[in-house]
């Protein structure tokens, strides 16, 4: 059932994504910048939790759920340490999916090129 | 010249063929259904052994990593060229956006070109985010003294 | 000498592109016109030849075009009295970058992807007044240099919008000479002027030069008080598919129809196939187009006279994002078959 959920959830969420650009001529750059915001406004009021837990990955993978583990993780280094919390928490909790993302990146521009995709 | 901007725009509009939303949105849904699908088959899997939060980590890195090597083979843009969003929108394609200017700017050398320009899309996704977490961070904490 | 009618600059001895050439890469070797090229490669980041990256690569494939134009003419590079060339690189590096090589007089040109027709015009000019006897006018594009500079990195998943078109990865190159000379004559030229007509969508780009070009072909039959019925056939750069439609339909209210119309863009591709979109576009698109298509129809007679326009969008990337609108000009050349010029 699990699976189900992530895959329709996550689905959905990208088609959403497409919608806007299609419909609103919105650059994909901008459209993810929203996602993120979005993702940590929605975490904000609540809303983002159940979704979640209802579709696990589906919710998480999303660029909404790194707005998610950014909202949540600065609620968590509140809880934690006070006032401080709000300049480590989000990057915190999002640390290994952009660290990951960086060293790969280095990674692989060692080891590729620049190739003409046509 | 008979013409005049606000009628050009509407000429523009007519002759522009629009985007076929129906397929797009298809190749949107399975695509990227398919990304989270196989997230959460990799989250189950290192739930075996670790709790939520480090298999959520865990399953970021991992599809960050499939991301880069696929971007790296030439294959994830050509997915994306029909996926769109299907794409875009999963960290995977969070990842490729970092993975592709540390590629392509290679040329321009490691400190100038790389690291300069790892974050020239990525770049306000991150900006972003964090300003927006940091603002519910400050309302959170407010919050919890009254 | 020439004379003015308007703004067309008409030639009584009309010089002549006496040799031509045109180079371009994988989607353009795929492409209806391959038979027609002097240079075709898969091998677009000429790793063969050990070039370090897109912008040099852009160059190698103008020396291409150049070599086997002159070669075509029979003369050296030392015989080049002067050079217009322009690209779609910053600075116009690619055409600076060749000339290193070639060490001839050189005037860097910038027009977008109208340089075609720009330098044509000007390397008519000289030679048709007599300033120099032997001109070399070339352009260029490349897919991979345009996209990193103008759009995103090569290796960025994106979809492609159906208004969008495709930078070729081609080169043109022409050598005029003097009235008299063996070759097509070019019979006039007209140099265009900016139009604007408020386009934003810098994935439309056919749309944003339109204006542009119906603009200079009103200037072209006003001035001469010719009809499109005059001529074999009327080509336009890279307006693409909905480019073209808005021309036709722009001419359509102005009272001077097209009947004979073609656009470079939809002639270099198969529309429809692999992610070409509305067609291609990019200095080399026009120039590969003339050299390989245009010029040789003229050679052999099935046409005997024909108006070449190149469209370019003047914008750069800074004033996109500044949300500037986007520029169009239009520059027309009249070509003639070689027995009409004597």
């Amino acid at each position: 059932m699990n699976y189900l959920w992530a895959f329709l959830v996550g689905g959905g969420i990208c088609v959403v994504g497409q919608l806007l650009i299609d419909y609103t001529k919105l650059s994909p750059a901008r459209v993810l910048t929203g996602y993120v915001v979005t993702g940590v406004v929605l975490s904000a009021v609540g809303w983002y939790k159940p979704l979640a837990e209802l579709a696990g990955a589906g919710a998480s993978v999303p660029l909404l759920g790194f707005g998610h583990l950014l909202a949540q993780g600065v609620m968590k280094a509140v809880d934690e340490m006070g006032l401080p919390g709000i300049f480590t928490g989000g990057i915190c909790a999002a640390a290994g999916g952009i660290t990951a993302s960086l060293v790969f990146a280095l990674l692989a521009a060692l080891l590729g090129k620049s190739k003409d995709q046509s | 010249m008979k013409l005049n901007p606000k009628q050009y725009d509407q000429m523009v509009k007519k002759a522009s063929p629009p985007s076929p939303v129906l397929k797009d949105c298809l190749w949107a849904f399975f695509v990227g259904g398919g990304i989270c699908l196989m997230g959460e088959a990799l989250r189950n899997f290192y739930l075996m052994w670790y709790d939520k939060e480090l298999a959520g980590t865990l399953t970021s890195i991992t599809l960050v990593f499939l991301s880069a090597v696929t971007t790296m083979l030439g294959w994830y843009q050509k997915l994306a060229a029909h996926a769109g969003a299907g794409t875009l929108v999963p960290i995977t394609g969070f990842a490729n956006s970092v993975v592709s200017p540390a590629i392509e700017f290679k040329a321009e050398g490691w400190v100038t070109g790389v690291g300069s320009k790892i974050f020239n899309i990525a770049g306000p996704v991150i900006a972003f985010g964090t300003l927006a977490s940091w603002v519910w961070g400050l309302l959170y904490w407010a919050m919890g003294k009254f | 000498m020439a004379f003015r009618r308007g703004d067309v600059l008409v030639f009584a001895k009309p010089p002549v592109i006496a040799a031509w050439a045109a180079a371009g890469g994988k989607k353009e070797k795929q492409g209806p016109l391959a038979g027609g090229f002097d240079f075709l490669t898969e091998d677009t980041a000429f790793t063969e030849e050990d070039c370090p990256n897109w912008e040099q690569a852009e160059s190698h494939l103008q020396q291409k075009a150049i070599d086997a134009c002159l070669r075509k003419a029979g003369i050296s590079h030392k015989e080049v009295e002067l050079t217009f060339a322009g690209d779609l690189q910053a600075q116009c590096t690619a055409s600076s970058y060749t000339m290193r090589g070639v060490q001839a007089p050189y005037a860097g040109v910038y027009g977008a992807c109208s340089t075609m027709a720009e330098t044509l015009a000007l390397a008519a000019a000289f030679t048709g007044s007599g300033l120099a006897r032997q001109v070399l006018a070339f352009t260029s594009s490349h897919f991979c240099a345009a996209e990193r500079q103008f759009r995103t990195p090569l290796e960025y998943g994106a979809k492609r919008t159906p208004t969008a078109q495709w930078t070729a990865t081609a080169a043109g190159a022409c050598l005029l000479r003097g009235p008299g000379s063996t070759g097509i004559p070019v019979l006039s030229v007209t140099f265009g002027r900016v139009q604007d007509y408020a386009v934003h969508d810098i994935n439309n780009m056919g749309a944003a030069m339109m204006p542009a070009a119906a603009s200079t072909l009103l200037q072209y039959f006003a001035g001469t008080g010719t009809r499109p019925e005059d001529f074999d056939a009327i080509l336009t750069g890279d307006l693409g598919q909905v480019g073209s439609d808005l021309l036709l339909q722009q001419m359509e209210r102005e009272g001077v129809p097209l009947p004979n119309h073609q656009d470079c863009g939809c002639l270099l591709y198969d529309l429809g196939s692999g992610n070409v979109q509305a067609g291609g576009s990019g200095a080399g698109c026009s120039a590969s187009v003339l050299c390989a298509h245009v010029l040789p129809k003229l050679l052999h007679g099935e046409w005997r006279r024909v108006l070449f326009l190149s469209t370019g969008a003047l914008m750069s990337q800074t004033t996109f994002l500044q949300g500037e609108s986007i520029p169009g000009i239009a520059h027309c050349v009249e070509l003639g078959c070689e027995e009409g010029a004597k």
